[in-house]
Protein backbone atom coordinates (compact mmCIF):
# COMPACT_ATOMS: atom_id res chain seq x y z
CA UNK A 1 0.00 0.00 0.00
CA UNK A 2 1.41 3.37 -0.88
CA UNK A 3 2.35 5.41 2.64
CA UNK A 4 0.99 8.11 2.13
CA UNK A 5 -2.66 6.60 1.82
CA UNK A 6 -1.45 5.22 5.25
CA UNK A 7 -1.10 8.08 6.52
CA UNK A 8 -3.73 10.01 5.04
CA UNK A 9 -6.21 7.28 6.38
CA UNK A 10 -4.61 7.89 9.96
CA UNK A 11 -4.68 11.91 10.00
CA UNK A 12 -8.13 11.80 8.31
CA UNK A 13 -9.57 9.35 11.16
CA UNK A 14 -7.97 11.76 13.67
CA UNK A 15 -9.90 14.66 11.98
CA UNK A 16 -13.07 12.79 12.23
CA UNK A 17 -12.74 11.98 15.92
CA UNK A 18 -11.69 15.22 16.92
CA UNK A 19 -14.84 16.68 15.43
CA UNK A 20 -16.79 14.25 16.55
CA UNK A 21 -15.60 15.12 19.94
CA UNK A 22 -16.10 18.57 19.64
CA UNK A 23 -19.85 18.44 18.59
CA UNK A 24 -20.06 16.10 21.70
CA UNK A 25 -18.33 18.55 24.42
CA UNK A 26 -20.49 21.70 22.78
CA UNK A 27 -23.75 19.85 22.95
CA UNK A 28 -22.86 18.67 26.35
CA UNK A 29 -21.94 22.26 27.53
CA UNK A 30 -25.14 23.75 25.83
CA UNK A 31 -27.19 21.33 27.39
CA UNK A 32 -25.48 22.16 30.85
CA UNK A 33 -26.82 25.32 30.61
CA UNK A 34 -30.26 25.12 29.45
CA UNK A 35 -33.45 23.65 31.15
CA UNK A 36 -34.72 21.46 31.76
CA UNK A 37 -32.28 20.72 34.85
CA UNK A 38 -31.72 17.52 36.71
CA UNK A 39 -30.61 18.90 39.99
CA UNK A 40 -31.49 15.39 41.94
CA UNK A 41 -28.66 13.79 39.35
CA UNK A 42 -26.06 16.72 39.64
CA UNK A 43 -26.31 16.14 43.29
CA UNK A 44 -25.92 12.29 43.21
CA UNK A 45 -23.27 12.83 40.96
CA UNK A 46 -21.60 15.25 43.20
CA UNK A 47 -21.60 13.03 45.67
CA UNK A 48 -20.07 10.25 44.13
CA UNK A 49 -17.47 12.23 42.37
CA UNK A 50 -16.50 14.68 45.29
CA UNK A 51 -17.78 12.68 48.55
CA UNK A 52 -16.78 8.91 47.42
CA UNK A 53 -13.22 10.24 46.07
CA UNK A 54 -11.91 11.61 49.22
CA UNK A 55 -10.28 8.44 50.68
CA UNK A 56 -8.16 7.50 47.50
CA UNK A 57 -7.36 11.63 46.92
CA UNK A 58 -6.75 12.00 51.10
CA UNK A 59 -3.97 9.20 50.81
CA UNK A 60 -2.69 10.13 47.40
CA UNK A 61 -2.27 13.53 48.87
CA UNK A 62 -0.29 12.48 52.36
CA UNK A 63 1.61 10.10 50.69
CA UNK A 64 2.64 12.78 47.98
CA UNK A 65 3.62 15.44 50.87
CA UNK A 66 5.70 13.22 53.02
CA UNK A 67 7.44 11.84 49.95
CA UNK A 68 8.02 15.30 48.90
CA UNK A 69 9.26 16.34 52.14
CA UNK A 70 11.54 13.27 52.60
CA UNK A 71 12.83 13.58 48.82
CA UNK A 72 13.58 16.83 49.14
CA UNK A 73 15.25 17.23 52.41
CA UNK A 74 17.60 14.23 51.01
CA UNK A 75 18.18 16.82 48.30
CA UNK A 76 18.31 20.54 49.91
CA UNK A 77 20.51 18.67 52.57
CA UNK A 78 23.41 18.76 50.64
CA UNK A 79 23.57 22.40 49.55
CA UNK A 80 22.12 22.79 53.46
CA UNK A 81 19.04 24.45 52.09
CA UNK A 82 16.69 22.44 54.63
CA UNK A 83 14.88 25.50 55.51
CA UNK A 84 13.26 25.27 51.98
CA UNK A 85 11.66 22.22 52.43
CA UNK A 86 8.26 23.75 53.80
CA UNK A 87 8.28 26.16 50.94
CA UNK A 88 8.98 23.50 48.82
CA UNK A 89 6.49 21.02 49.81
CA UNK A 90 3.62 23.44 49.79
CA UNK A 91 4.09 25.53 46.15
CA UNK A 92 4.57 21.49 44.62
CA UNK A 93 1.44 20.20 46.07
CA UNK A 94 -0.74 23.52 45.28
CA UNK A 95 0.78 24.27 42.17
CA UNK A 96 0.93 20.92 40.90
CA UNK A 97 0.88 17.72 42.23
CA UNK A 98 -2.61 18.23 44.19
CA UNK A 99 -4.53 18.71 41.14
CA UNK A 100 -2.50 16.57 38.69
CA UNK A 101 -2.31 13.29 41.21
CA UNK A 102 -5.61 14.12 42.67
CA UNK A 103 -6.97 14.65 38.61
CA UNK A 104 -4.96 10.85 37.61
CA UNK A 105 -7.01 9.03 40.25
CA UNK A 106 -10.37 10.25 40.47
CA UNK A 107 -9.69 9.71 36.35
CA UNK A 108 -9.28 6.19 36.93
CA UNK A 109 -12.10 6.16 39.78
CA UNK A 110 -14.77 8.25 38.08
CA UNK A 111 -13.45 8.50 34.03
CA UNK A 112 -14.09 4.30 33.99
CA UNK A 113 -17.27 3.98 36.55
CA UNK A 114 -18.73 7.01 33.96
CA UNK A 115 -17.64 5.15 30.70
CA UNK A 116 -18.89 1.77 32.02
CA UNK A 117 -21.97 2.87 33.58
CA UNK A 118 -22.92 4.93 30.28
CA UNK A 119 -21.52 2.53 27.45
CA UNK A 120 -23.80 -0.16 29.63
CA UNK A 121 -26.87 1.92 28.90
CA UNK A 122 -25.64 2.11 25.42
CA UNK A 123 -25.78 -1.56 24.74
CA UNK A 124 -28.93 -2.48 26.82
CA UNK A 125 -30.33 0.30 24.62
CA UNK A 126 -31.22 2.33 27.60
CA UNK A 127 -29.48 5.64 26.04
CA UNK A 128 -32.65 4.67 23.37
CA UNK A 129 -35.38 4.33 26.22
CA UNK A 130 -34.38 7.97 27.16
CA UNK A 131 -35.25 9.23 23.62
CA UNK A 132 -38.49 7.73 23.22
CA UNK A 133 -39.51 8.78 26.71
CA UNK A 134 -38.94 12.54 25.63
CA UNK A 135 -35.72 12.35 27.37
CA UNK A 136 -32.74 14.02 25.95
CA UNK A 137 -29.70 11.38 27.14
CA UNK A 138 -27.19 14.60 26.40
CA UNK A 139 -29.51 16.80 29.18
CA UNK A 140 -29.70 13.49 31.24
CA UNK A 141 -26.58 12.07 31.24
CA UNK A 142 -23.94 13.96 30.01
CA UNK A 143 -24.52 17.27 31.07
CA UNK A 144 -25.48 16.63 35.03
CA UNK A 145 -21.75 14.85 35.78
CA UNK A 146 -19.85 17.73 33.44
CA UNK A 147 -21.46 19.99 35.69
CA UNK A 148 -20.46 17.88 39.17
CA UNK A 149 -17.22 16.76 38.01
CA UNK A 150 -16.39 20.85 37.03
CA UNK A 151 -17.90 21.71 40.56
CA UNK A 152 -16.52 18.95 42.66
CA UNK A 153 -12.74 18.75 41.48
CA UNK A 154 -11.85 22.22 42.62
CA UNK A 155 -13.22 21.09 46.21
CA UNK A 156 -11.40 17.95 46.19
CA UNK A 157 -7.96 19.81 44.90
CA UNK A 158 -8.61 22.40 48.00
CA UNK A 159 -9.09 18.73 50.38
CA UNK A 160 -6.03 17.10 48.65
CA UNK A 161 -3.58 20.09 49.20
CA UNK A 162 -4.39 20.73 52.72
CA UNK A 163 -4.16 16.93 53.79
CA UNK A 164 -0.49 17.04 51.01
CA UNK A 165 1.08 19.81 53.03
CA UNK A 166 0.13 17.99 56.34
CA UNK A 167 1.63 15.11 55.24
CA UNK A 168 4.82 17.10 54.40
CA UNK A 169 4.74 18.56 57.81
CA UNK A 170 4.39 14.92 59.63
CA UNK A 171 7.70 13.84 57.73
CA UNK A 172 9.27 16.71 58.92
CA UNK A 173 8.18 17.79 62.22
CA UNK A 174 8.50 14.11 63.16
CA UNK A 175 10.91 12.14 61.24
CA UNK A 176 13.36 15.06 60.30
CA UNK A 177 13.17 16.84 63.48
CA UNK A 178 11.86 20.36 62.50
CA UNK A 179 9.91 22.64 64.94
CA UNK A 180 6.52 22.58 64.11
CA UNK A 181 5.99 26.18 64.43
CA UNK A 182 8.93 26.89 62.03
CA UNK A 183 7.41 25.04 59.48
CA UNK A 184 4.28 25.59 59.24
CA UNK A 185 5.34 29.54 59.51
CA UNK A 186 7.80 29.14 56.44
CA UNK A 187 4.60 27.00 54.56
CA UNK A 188 2.28 30.24 55.36
CA UNK A 189 4.76 32.39 54.47
CA UNK A 190 5.75 31.64 50.61
CA UNK A 191 2.44 30.86 49.69
CA UNK A 192 0.70 33.67 47.78
CA UNK A 193 -3.13 33.09 46.43
CA UNK A 194 -2.21 32.35 42.74
CA UNK A 195 -0.05 29.35 43.78
CA UNK A 196 -3.66 27.51 45.50
CA UNK A 197 -5.35 29.20 42.47
CA UNK A 198 -3.98 28.00 39.89
CA UNK A 199 -4.23 24.75 41.26
CA UNK A 200 -7.77 25.22 41.40
CA UNK A 201 -8.32 26.12 37.85
CA UNK A 202 -6.45 23.22 37.15
CA UNK A 203 -8.71 21.02 38.82
CA UNK A 204 -11.74 22.55 37.35
CA UNK A 205 -10.23 21.90 34.27
CA UNK A 206 -9.43 18.28 35.06
CA UNK A 207 -12.70 17.70 36.13
CA UNK A 208 -14.11 18.54 33.19
CA UNK A 209 -11.54 16.33 31.45
CA UNK A 210 -12.58 13.11 32.86
CA UNK A 211 -15.89 13.36 33.24
CA UNK A 212 -15.98 14.48 29.37
CA UNK A 213 -14.15 11.55 28.64
CA UNK A 214 -15.72 9.01 30.72
CA UNK A 215 -19.41 10.23 29.28
CA UNK A 216 -18.35 10.77 25.63
CA UNK A 217 -16.37 6.81 24.88
CA UNK A 218 -19.19 5.58 26.76
CA UNK A 219 -21.66 7.31 24.44
CA UNK A 220 -20.09 5.98 21.95
CA UNK A 221 -19.49 2.19 22.65
CA UNK A 222 -20.89 -0.09 20.68
CA UNK A 223 -20.72 -3.95 20.84
CA UNK A 224 -21.64 -5.45 23.75
CA UNK A 225 -19.04 -6.17 26.91
CA UNK A 226 -15.98 -5.92 24.68
CA UNK A 227 -17.15 -2.11 23.23
CA UNK A 228 -17.93 -1.34 27.00
CA UNK A 229 -14.59 -2.52 28.36
CA UNK A 230 -13.01 -0.67 25.35
CA UNK A 231 -14.64 2.42 26.10
CA UNK A 232 -13.65 2.04 29.73
CA UNK A 233 -9.94 1.72 28.55
CA UNK A 234 -10.17 4.47 26.10
CA UNK A 235 -11.37 6.65 28.84
CA UNK A 236 -9.32 6.51 31.60
CA UNK A 237 -6.19 6.77 29.06
CA UNK A 238 -7.62 9.23 26.95
CA UNK A 239 -8.23 11.34 30.31
CA UNK A 240 -5.02 10.85 31.88
CA UNK A 241 -2.67 11.60 28.82
CA UNK A 242 -5.29 14.78 28.31
CA UNK A 243 -4.64 15.56 32.05
CA UNK A 244 -0.83 15.67 31.50
CA UNK A 245 -0.94 17.52 28.26
CA UNK A 246 -3.35 20.64 29.63
CA UNK A 247 -1.40 20.52 32.88
CA UNK A 248 1.48 22.04 31.15
CA UNK A 249 -0.13 24.26 28.58
CA UNK A 250 -2.07 25.89 31.93
CA UNK A 251 1.56 25.76 33.85
CA UNK A 252 2.74 27.91 30.95
CA UNK A 253 -0.17 30.64 31.01
CA UNK A 254 0.05 30.59 34.66
CA UNK A 255 3.80 31.14 34.72
CA UNK A 256 4.47 33.33 31.98
CA UNK A 257 1.34 35.47 32.67
CA UNK B 1 -58.12 11.81 8.96
CA UNK B 2 -59.31 8.14 8.37
CA UNK B 3 -57.38 8.01 5.20
CA UNK B 4 -54.02 9.29 6.54
CA UNK B 5 -51.96 6.62 8.01
CA UNK B 6 -50.63 6.79 11.29
CA UNK B 7 -47.07 6.10 9.83
CA UNK B 8 -46.00 5.98 6.38
CA UNK B 9 -43.20 5.20 4.80
CA UNK B 10 -42.04 5.72 1.02
CA UNK B 11 -38.53 4.82 -0.25
CA UNK B 12 -37.21 4.56 2.87
CA UNK B 13 -33.03 3.69 2.15
CA UNK B 14 -29.98 3.34 4.69
CA UNK B 15 -26.69 1.67 4.43
CA UNK B 16 -23.65 1.86 6.94
CA UNK B 17 -20.67 2.08 5.12
CA UNK B 18 -21.12 -0.14 1.87
CA UNK B 19 -23.40 -2.74 3.79
CA UNK B 20 -27.20 -1.96 2.29
CA UNK B 21 -29.56 -2.33 5.38
CA UNK B 22 -32.84 -0.97 3.69
CA UNK B 23 -33.51 -0.71 0.41
CA UNK B 24 -36.44 1.18 -0.21
CA UNK B 25 -38.83 0.03 2.46
CA UNK B 26 -43.04 0.86 1.37
CA UNK B 27 -45.18 0.42 4.34
CA UNK B 28 -48.33 2.29 5.57
CA UNK B 29 -49.76 1.80 9.00
CA UNK B 30 -53.07 2.45 9.50
CA UNK B 31 -54.78 4.18 12.79
CA UNK B 32 -55.78 1.88 15.01
CA UNK B 33 -54.09 -0.96 13.15
CA UNK B 34 -51.96 -3.59 14.62
CA UNK B 35 -48.83 -4.35 11.68
CA UNK B 36 -46.35 -7.04 12.54
CA UNK B 37 -43.03 -6.60 10.53
CA UNK B 38 -41.76 -10.37 10.58
CA UNK B 39 -38.35 -11.26 8.63
CA UNK B 40 -34.74 -13.15 9.54
CA UNK B 41 -32.15 -12.27 11.71
CA UNK B 42 -30.20 -8.86 9.95
CA UNK B 43 -32.75 -8.17 7.38
CA UNK B 44 -33.73 -4.62 8.69
CA UNK B 45 -36.23 -4.65 11.24
CA UNK B 46 -34.46 -3.17 13.78
CA UNK B 47 -33.58 -0.48 11.62
CA UNK B 48 -36.92 0.26 10.31
CA UNK B 49 -37.63 0.64 13.78
CA UNK B 50 -35.48 2.79 14.58
CA UNK B 51 -35.32 4.76 11.54
CA UNK B 52 -39.38 5.78 12.81
CA UNK B 53 -38.36 6.28 16.15
CA UNK B 54 -35.63 8.94 15.30
CA UNK B 55 -32.76 6.43 16.27
CA UNK B 56 -31.65 6.55 12.91
CA UNK B 57 -31.72 8.62 10.26
CA UNK B 58 -32.19 7.12 6.50
CA UNK B 59 -30.17 7.79 3.75
CA UNK B 60 -33.27 9.00 1.78
CA UNK B 61 -37.02 8.40 1.43
CA UNK B 62 -39.52 9.75 3.62
CA UNK B 63 -41.29 8.90 6.53
CA UNK B 64 -44.71 10.53 7.87
CA UNK B 65 -46.13 10.20 11.51
CA UNK B 66 -49.56 11.39 11.26
CA UNK B 67 -48.85 12.90 7.92
CA UNK B 68 -46.04 15.02 9.56
CA UNK B 69 -42.55 14.15 7.59
CA UNK B 70 -40.40 12.81 11.03
CA UNK B 71 -37.10 13.14 9.16
CA UNK B 72 -34.07 15.69 9.98
CA UNK B 73 -36.63 16.89 12.68
CA UNK B 74 -35.24 19.33 15.27
CA UNK B 75 -35.09 17.86 18.33
CA UNK B 76 -38.27 19.92 20.05
CA UNK B 77 -40.41 18.52 17.03
CA UNK B 78 -38.94 15.22 17.83
CA UNK B 79 -40.32 15.08 21.59
CA UNK B 80 -43.01 16.10 20.93
CA UNK B 81 -43.60 13.01 18.07
CA UNK B 82 -42.71 10.82 20.80
CA UNK B 83 -44.42 12.20 23.26
CA UNK B 84 -47.14 10.24 21.59
CA UNK B 85 -45.30 7.05 21.21
CA UNK B 86 -44.64 4.12 23.49
CA UNK B 87 -41.81 1.66 22.86
CA UNK B 88 -40.92 -1.93 24.49
CA UNK B 89 -37.63 -2.62 23.75
CA UNK B 90 -36.34 -6.12 23.21
CA UNK B 91 -33.76 -6.24 26.45
CA UNK B 92 -36.88 -4.23 28.19
CA UNK B 93 -33.96 -1.36 28.55
CA UNK B 94 -34.91 -0.88 32.22
CA UNK B 95 -32.74 2.10 33.60
CA UNK B 96 -31.18 -0.08 36.05
CA UNK B 97 -30.30 3.01 38.75
CA UNK B 98 -34.17 3.65 39.31
CA UNK B 99 -36.59 1.25 41.53
CA UNK B 100 -39.48 -0.04 39.19
CA UNK B 101 -42.18 2.46 39.91
CA UNK B 102 -39.93 5.35 38.54
CA UNK B 103 -39.11 3.38 35.40
CA UNK B 104 -42.85 2.89 34.75
CA UNK B 105 -43.57 6.69 35.55
CA UNK B 106 -40.36 7.54 33.51
CA UNK B 107 -42.01 9.54 30.55
CA UNK B 108 -44.51 11.21 32.70
CA UNK B 109 -42.18 12.97 34.88
CA UNK B 110 -40.21 13.64 31.87
CA UNK B 111 -43.05 15.67 30.46
CA UNK B 112 -44.24 16.90 33.76
CA UNK B 113 -47.41 15.24 33.23
CA UNK B 114 -47.44 14.65 37.03
CA UNK B 115 -45.55 14.97 40.13
CA UNK B 116 -43.20 12.72 41.85
CA UNK B 117 -45.70 11.95 44.61
CA UNK B 118 -48.37 10.99 42.00
CA UNK B 119 -46.06 9.07 39.87
CA UNK B 120 -45.58 6.07 42.10
CA UNK B 121 -49.70 5.88 42.31
CA UNK B 122 -49.62 5.86 38.10
CA UNK B 123 -46.59 3.67 38.06
CA UNK B 124 -48.44 1.09 40.02
CA UNK B 125 -51.68 1.31 38.62
CA UNK B 126 -50.09 0.96 35.34
CA UNK B 127 -48.23 -2.21 36.61
CA UNK B 128 -51.51 -4.13 37.58
CA UNK B 129 -52.60 -3.23 34.19
CA UNK B 130 -49.61 -5.77 32.91
CA UNK B 131 -51.11 -7.93 35.71
CA UNK B 132 -47.81 -7.08 38.37
CA UNK B 133 -48.56 -6.79 42.18
CA UNK B 134 -47.69 -3.33 43.25
CA UNK B 135 -45.34 -5.03 45.55
CA UNK B 136 -42.87 -4.92 42.72
CA UNK B 137 -43.10 -1.39 42.00
CA UNK B 138 -40.46 -0.78 45.13
CA UNK B 139 -37.67 -3.31 43.54
CA UNK B 140 -34.76 -2.90 41.62
CA UNK B 141 -35.18 -3.80 37.75
CA UNK B 142 -32.12 -6.12 38.18
CA UNK B 143 -34.01 -7.91 41.18
CA UNK B 144 -36.74 -9.09 38.25
CA UNK B 145 -36.94 -12.20 36.05
CA UNK B 146 -36.40 -11.54 32.56
CA UNK B 147 -40.55 -12.05 31.66
CA UNK B 148 -41.30 -10.02 34.70
CA UNK B 149 -38.47 -7.57 32.99
CA UNK B 150 -40.60 -7.35 29.84
CA UNK B 151 -43.78 -6.78 31.21
CA UNK B 152 -42.46 -3.84 33.35
CA UNK B 153 -41.18 -2.87 29.82
CA UNK B 154 -44.88 -2.94 28.44
CA UNK B 155 -46.29 -0.77 31.64
CA UNK B 156 -43.62 2.05 30.76
CA UNK B 157 -44.14 1.75 27.12
CA UNK B 158 -48.05 2.39 28.00
CA UNK B 159 -47.73 4.94 30.90
CA UNK B 160 -47.79 8.11 28.78
CA UNK B 161 -51.04 6.84 27.14
CA UNK B 162 -49.03 6.33 23.61
CA UNK B 163 -50.85 6.78 20.58
CA UNK B 164 -48.10 4.64 18.69
CA UNK B 165 -46.63 1.45 20.15
CA UNK B 166 -43.59 -0.43 18.85
CA UNK B 167 -42.57 -3.73 20.17
CA UNK B 168 -39.11 -4.82 19.31
CA UNK B 169 -38.82 -8.59 19.94
CA UNK B 170 -41.16 -8.76 22.19
CA UNK B 171 -41.42 -12.58 23.09
CA UNK B 172 -37.35 -13.02 22.03
CA UNK B 173 -35.76 -14.73 25.17
CA UNK B 174 -39.01 -15.93 27.28
CA UNK B 175 -40.40 -19.60 27.53
CA UNK B 176 -43.60 -20.14 25.42
CA UNK B 177 -46.24 -19.98 28.19
CA UNK B 178 -44.50 -16.06 29.25
CA UNK B 179 -44.20 -15.53 25.71
CA UNK B 180 -48.01 -16.13 25.14
CA UNK B 181 -48.66 -14.44 28.12
CA UNK B 182 -46.89 -11.49 27.03
CA UNK B 183 -48.53 -11.47 23.67
CA UNK B 184 -51.62 -11.36 25.23
CA UNK B 185 -51.28 -8.49 27.15
CA UNK B 186 -50.02 -6.59 24.17
CA UNK B 187 -53.09 -7.25 22.81
CA UNK B 188 -54.93 -6.11 25.97
CA UNK B 189 -53.18 -2.76 26.55
CA UNK B 190 -52.87 -2.01 22.91
CA UNK B 191 -56.81 -2.48 22.21
CA UNK B 192 -57.47 -0.55 26.19
CA UNK B 193 -55.34 2.61 25.12
CA UNK B 194 -56.47 2.35 21.72
CA UNK B 195 -53.16 2.55 20.21
CA UNK B 196 -51.64 1.65 16.66
CA UNK B 197 -48.84 -0.86 17.09
CA UNK B 198 -46.06 -2.10 14.94
CA UNK B 199 -44.28 -4.81 16.00
CA UNK B 200 -41.34 -6.63 14.86
CA UNK B 201 -40.41 -10.31 15.55
CA UNK B 202 -39.69 -13.17 13.84
CA UNK B 203 -41.62 -15.66 16.57
CA UNK B 204 -44.47 -16.52 14.18
CA UNK B 205 -46.54 -17.58 17.02
CA UNK B 206 -45.88 -14.36 18.23
CA UNK B 207 -47.27 -12.56 14.53
CA UNK B 208 -50.35 -14.54 13.97
CA UNK B 209 -51.52 -13.34 17.97
CA UNK B 210 -50.99 -9.70 17.53
CA UNK B 211 -51.10 -9.12 14.21
CA UNK B 212 -53.77 -7.04 12.13
CA UNK B 213 -52.00 -7.32 9.18
CA UNK B 214 -48.07 -8.90 8.41
CA UNK B 215 -45.17 -7.76 6.21
CA UNK B 216 -42.18 -9.64 5.40
CA UNK B 217 -39.08 -7.76 5.04
CA UNK B 218 -35.93 -9.66 2.80
CA UNK B 219 -33.25 -7.81 1.69
CA UNK B 220 -34.04 -4.78 2.60
CA UNK B 221 -37.69 -4.71 1.19
CA UNK B 222 -40.82 -5.35 1.88
CA UNK B 223 -41.82 -8.49 -0.27
CA UNK B 224 -45.01 -9.11 0.96
CA UNK B 225 -47.88 -7.94 3.21
CA UNK B 226 -51.47 -8.54 4.34
CA UNK B 227 -54.22 -9.74 6.57
CA UNK B 228 -52.74 -12.29 8.82
CA UNK B 229 -55.75 -14.27 7.58
CA UNK B 230 -53.72 -14.99 4.29
CA UNK B 231 -50.32 -15.32 5.85
CA UNK B 232 -50.82 -19.34 5.02
CA UNK B 233 -51.70 -18.69 1.38
CA UNK B 234 -49.21 -16.04 0.69
CA UNK B 235 -48.48 -17.56 -2.51
CA UNK B 236 -45.01 -16.12 -1.59
CA UNK B 237 -42.57 -18.99 -1.54
CA UNK B 238 -40.11 -16.26 0.98
CA UNK B 239 -43.30 -16.34 2.96
CA UNK B 240 -44.36 -19.94 2.68
CA UNK B 241 -40.26 -21.23 3.56
CA UNK B 242 -39.95 -18.15 6.60
CA UNK B 243 -43.44 -19.38 8.70
CA UNK B 244 -42.48 -23.04 8.48
CA UNK B 245 -39.06 -22.11 9.45
CA UNK B 246 -37.60 -24.67 6.20
CA UNK B 247 -34.01 -24.40 5.73
CA UNK B 248 -34.55 -25.21 2.21
CA UNK B 249 -36.18 -22.52 -0.35
CA UNK B 250 -35.43 -19.12 -2.02
CA UNK B 251 -33.88 -17.78 1.59
CA UNK B 252 -30.50 -18.89 1.50
CA UNK B 253 -28.72 -17.71 4.86
CA UNK B 254 -25.13 -17.01 4.67
CA UNK B 255 -23.74 -19.63 7.11
CA UNK B 256 -19.86 -20.09 6.78
CA UNK B 257 -18.36 -22.85 5.66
Amino acid sequence: MNPLQAIGRVFLAFLATTGRLMTFTGLGLSHAVRPPFYPRIVLRQMIDIGYYSLPVVGLTAVFAGMVLALQSYTGFSRFSAEGAIANVVVLSITRELGPVLAGLMVAGRIGASLAAEIGTMRVTEQIDALTTLSTNPMKYLVAPRIVAGLAMFPILVLIADIIGVFGGYLVAVYKLGFNPSNYLQNTWDFLTAEDVNSGLVKAAVFGFIVTLMGCYHGYNSKGGAQGVGRATTNAVVSACILILCSDYILTEMFFTK
Amino acid sequence: MSDTPKIQMRGVHKAFGKKVVLNGIDLDVGVGESVVIIGGSGTGKSVTLKSILGLLTPDSGSIKIDGEDVIGMGTADRERVNQQVGMLFQGGALFDSLPVWENVAFGLLAQKRCTRHDAHDIAVEKLAMVGMDAAVADLMPSELSGGMQKRVGLARAIAADPKIIFFDEPTTGLDPIMADVINDLIVKVTRDVGATALSITHDMASARKIANRIAMLYEGKIIWQGPVEDIDNSGNAHVDQFIHGKADGPIQMAVRA
